[in-house]
């Protein structure tokens, strides 16, 4: 039984829109050439392609359901889960004791071990399920972890060489060329578009999904954290909360500075005033005091009406939702800026002046006139914040003003790994899988975002 | 420039009336005094009378705006709003939630904060138009193409691994400076060392990014070109020409933050465990004291406006294209 949480409908409606954007984009010329320049640029597409792999597990993990609970089929388990959890069930369900090495066979820690023939021995204890089927780990241990990532390397490969001829023979399809003079021509990396390094990531992509599959089947690839939950699939779920908190703050940044931005700019006077005041005392409060005061307050009021907030799920579900709302609440006033000037200068252009001595309506001169020739700043300003937002979540999880503790978000697994850094041995895997998620995200969002700068912003274009 | 001060002085007033309006909204009229004893008290069996009386220590039980029960001004005075907010113009700050004096503490908080935060801007700024400057001396080269990106990769970086990280390698493994903690006097230095290295390093990506753009504006505009025409070397035009150009955005963009480094850093200074006013605002969020938080606030708005004053003056100052007017 489907159940969307209100995070979940909203990025889908989001997606939706974006969707749209697209589709309208593709049909109109002067919209589609900046980003025939994106997709020229070799950096932009490799990016592109890592976003969508992180993008694809964000939707699959923001489709909820509720599990048919065993037999019959009609009564179902209280707790929703997403399609992602199903799909991960191994890994989520695979509990161990407590911190678990990546790979490892045995516990972190010591403990008094009851032999079979009654004595006990104080050593490291066997894991419940991380390499269970090994018979003696100290020997086959090695040979076993490298043939099982060999048989997912391999498994991964053939699904990208497949995927890869796949590609070839639509492009040819669609450009009614023979399939040998495409794959040629993409091969030696001489197509427009970038596709030897677009299909060169799919492959190392697809490697190392093989990778990770077959060896999270068997063993805790990242380990296990201070409950023994697989850090792995924490890391996974976490990219949701991230690219969830990156792109849903649009849904308060948009229509603020659109509407803001463009009456100040294009009205002047008192409005103009007016405006400017609103943004610059909202400016003025540091961000993150205003965003700390606000979850303050929310707590207050979730505490007071404990009643419609029954289910932990659905709190921290909502929790999410006010942070993404009040991130936007604290950074729609660089963008009205931004709107504000553009519009001032469009509201003198000859064609601005001509339309309203036509006597045009003035809504429509702003609708027709002025928004379509400001969008690239949209554009380009949600594509630079989005990384920034996705930092911003960790720091604000550390300080306890971010997602709810019970979140996975990266913001939490690093605030965990401050105490565990200071363990002996230390335990280094949880911070280092959300480093590697993350980095990975942010990294290909900030190539992507200057590629779409460079395209749409006119004062770079050659 | 007297009245232009002025000017500017009697601009920054409603804007602080507006942050002031902001937080009282905020802090007692989405949620009343009552919610914010029974967060304190705990939720569940506490009585009307604790709440009353938690209530009135903090002077929480007095009307929100208007009195109607006082005698003549005492109906504006004896209220919520003036006593907790219009105190703040006067940098009145009252007491915290716990009963501390959040005047004083802010007082001895703020040099520790300026211990950490200055050196840490003068270091900032010396390494990243080095840097930045190096990277415009090469440019055009695979030096150069490098650089920036391993800039991008730098400033993909969350800060909060440059400071595990850093503390973990410097502090832990290299044994070279104690990892966190702080002493009053000259003892500070040591302790300092480690976040200052850090916040330098975790800067890097976007700062040597954003000076190299300003940079490069300049190199391209014709009195640098002229420079070379006349026989100047690329050296002597760039260190002479550019930099003292480039030096005026980025002198302002330095002005606007002066103020706030008192308020600190919040993360680094938490980390750290250096005892200024960022560690001062992440405890209060922590134990929700509303109005510590409620006084830095107030006292963040104020010297960011402050910063934004010193910014239109320095201007007039280091650019005489531009006039005060």
């Amino acid at each position: 039984m489907l159940t969307l949480f209100w995070t979940d409908a909203l990025f889908l409606l989001l997606l939706a829109m974006l969707g749209g954007l697209i589709w309208h984009s593709r049909r109109h010329e002067h919209l589609r050439r900046p980003w025939r320049k994106v997709a020229r640029s070799r950096s932009a597409m490799v990016s592109a392609v890592i976003l969508l792999a992180y993008l694809f597990i964000a939707v699959l993990d923001s489709i909820h359901f509720l599990p048919p609970d065993g037999e019959g089929g009609v009564r179902y388990k209280t707790e929703p889960v997403s399609v992602l959890d199903w799909f991960l069930t191994p890994l989520r369900t695979r509990v161990e004791k407590t911190y678990s090495a990546p790979l490892a066979v045995q516990g972190y820690a010591k403990e008094n071990l009851r032999l079979a023939d009654g004595s006990s021995r104080w050593d490291y204890p066997r894991l419940e399920f991380g390499g269970a089927h090994l018979k003696d780990p100290a020997r086959g241990w090695l040979r076993d972890v490298l043939r099982t990532g060999f048989k997912g390397a391999a498994g991964g490969l053939g699904l990208g060489v497949i995927l890869c001829f796949g590609t070839v023979f639509l492009i040819a399809r669609v450009r009614e060329l023979p399939v040998s003079l495409v794959g040629g021509e993409v091969l030696s990396g001489q197509s427009e578009v970038p596709w030897r390094a677009i299909l060169g990531t799919v492959v190392v992509l697809c490697i190392v999904g093989g990778v990770l599959g077959e060896l999270a089947l068997k063993y805790h690839v990242f380990g296990t954290d201070k409950v023994g939950e697989d850090v792995l699939y924490q890391a996974l779920k976490s990219i949701r909360t991230g690219i969830l908190i990156g792109t849903l703050t649009t849904f308060v940044t948009l229509p603020l500075s659109l509407l803001l931005g463009i009456l100040a700019g294009y009205f002047r006077g008192w409005v103009d005033d007016l405006i400017q005041y609103l943004y610059t005392t909202l400016n003025s409060i540091p961000g993150v005091l205003l965003i700390a005061a606000v979850i303050l307050l929310t707590q207050v009021y979730m505490a007071k009406h404990e009643e419609e907030f029954a289910s932990l799920a659905l709190r921290a579900d909502l929790r999410l939702l006010f942070l993404c709302l009040i991130l936007g609440i604290t950074s729609w006033t660089g963008l009205c800026r931004l709107l504000r000037a553009e519009t001032l200068k469009l509201r003198e252009m000859e064609y601005v002046q001509a339309a309203r001595a036509l006597g045009v309506r003035q809504g429509t001169i702003l609708l027709r006139h002025i928004l379509p020739n400001v969008f690239h700043i949209v554009l380009i300003s949600v594509a630079l914040d989005f990384s920034s937002l996705v930092l911003a979540e960790a720091v604000l999880s550390y300080v306890n003003i971010g997602v709810d503790p019970t979140t996975d978000s990266w913001g939490n697994m690093i605030n965990s790994a401050r105490l565990e850094m200071a363990r002996e041995p230390p335990v280094w895997w949880s911070l280092t899988a959300a480093f590697v998620f993350m980095f990975a995200l942010v990294l290909a969002a900030n190539l992507f975002a200057d590629a779409v700068r460079d395209a749409f912003d006119p004062r770079r274009a050659d | 420039m007297t009245a232009y001060l002025i000017r500017r002085a009697l601009y920054a007033l409603p804007l602080l009336l507006g942050v002031n309006v902001l937080t009282f909204v905020l802090f007692f009229v989405v949620n009343s005094p009552d919610d914010m004893a029974r967060m304190h008290l705990g939720q569940k069996h506490v009585t009307q009378e604790a709440i009353d009386l938690w209530k009135h220590e903090r002077g929480y039980d007095l009307p929100k705006l208007w009195n109607a029960g006082a005698e003549g001004t005492a109906k504006l005075t004896e209220t919520i709003f003036f006593q907790k907010s219009v105190g703040l113009f006067l940098f009145r700050f009252g007491r915290s939630d716990s009963g501390r004096d959040i005047g004083a503490d802010i007082a001895q908080r703020a040099w520790p904060s300026l211990a950490f935060a200055v050196p840490a801007l003068i270091f900032g700024l010396l390494v990243h138009i080095t840097l930045a400057v190096g990277l415009v001396f090469f440019r055009l080269t695979y030096l150069e193409f490098w650089g920036v990106a391993l800039c991008v990769a730098l400033l993909s970086i969350s800060s909060l691994f440059y400071i595990i990280g850093g503390q973990y390698l410097m502090g832990k493994l290299l044994l070279l400076v104690p990892i966190s903690g702080y002493d009053g006097g000259w003892n500070a230095v040591k302790f300092l060392i480690l976040p200052v290295i850090i916040s330098v390093v975790a800067g890097t990506g976007s700062g040597v990014r954003w000076y190299r753009t300003l940079f490069l504006e300049e190199v391209e505009r014709d009195y640098v070109r002229t420079a070379r025409a006349k026989g100047l070397s690329e050296t002597r035009a760039l260190f002479t020409h550019v930099l003292r150009n480039a030096l005026i955005p980025i002198l302002t963009g330095v002005v606007v933050i002066l103020p706030s480094l008192f308020i600190g850093s919040l993360i680094t200074e938490s980390f750290f465990a250096i005892p200024g006013l960022g560690s001062y605002t992440i405890d209060a969020i922590a134990q929700q004291d509303f109005a510590i938080v409620r006084a830095m606030v107030f006292l963040g708005s104020a010297l960011y406006i402050l910063g934004l004053v010193l910014t239109d003056i320095s201007y007039t100052l280091a650019d005489p294209r531009v006039r005060l007017n």
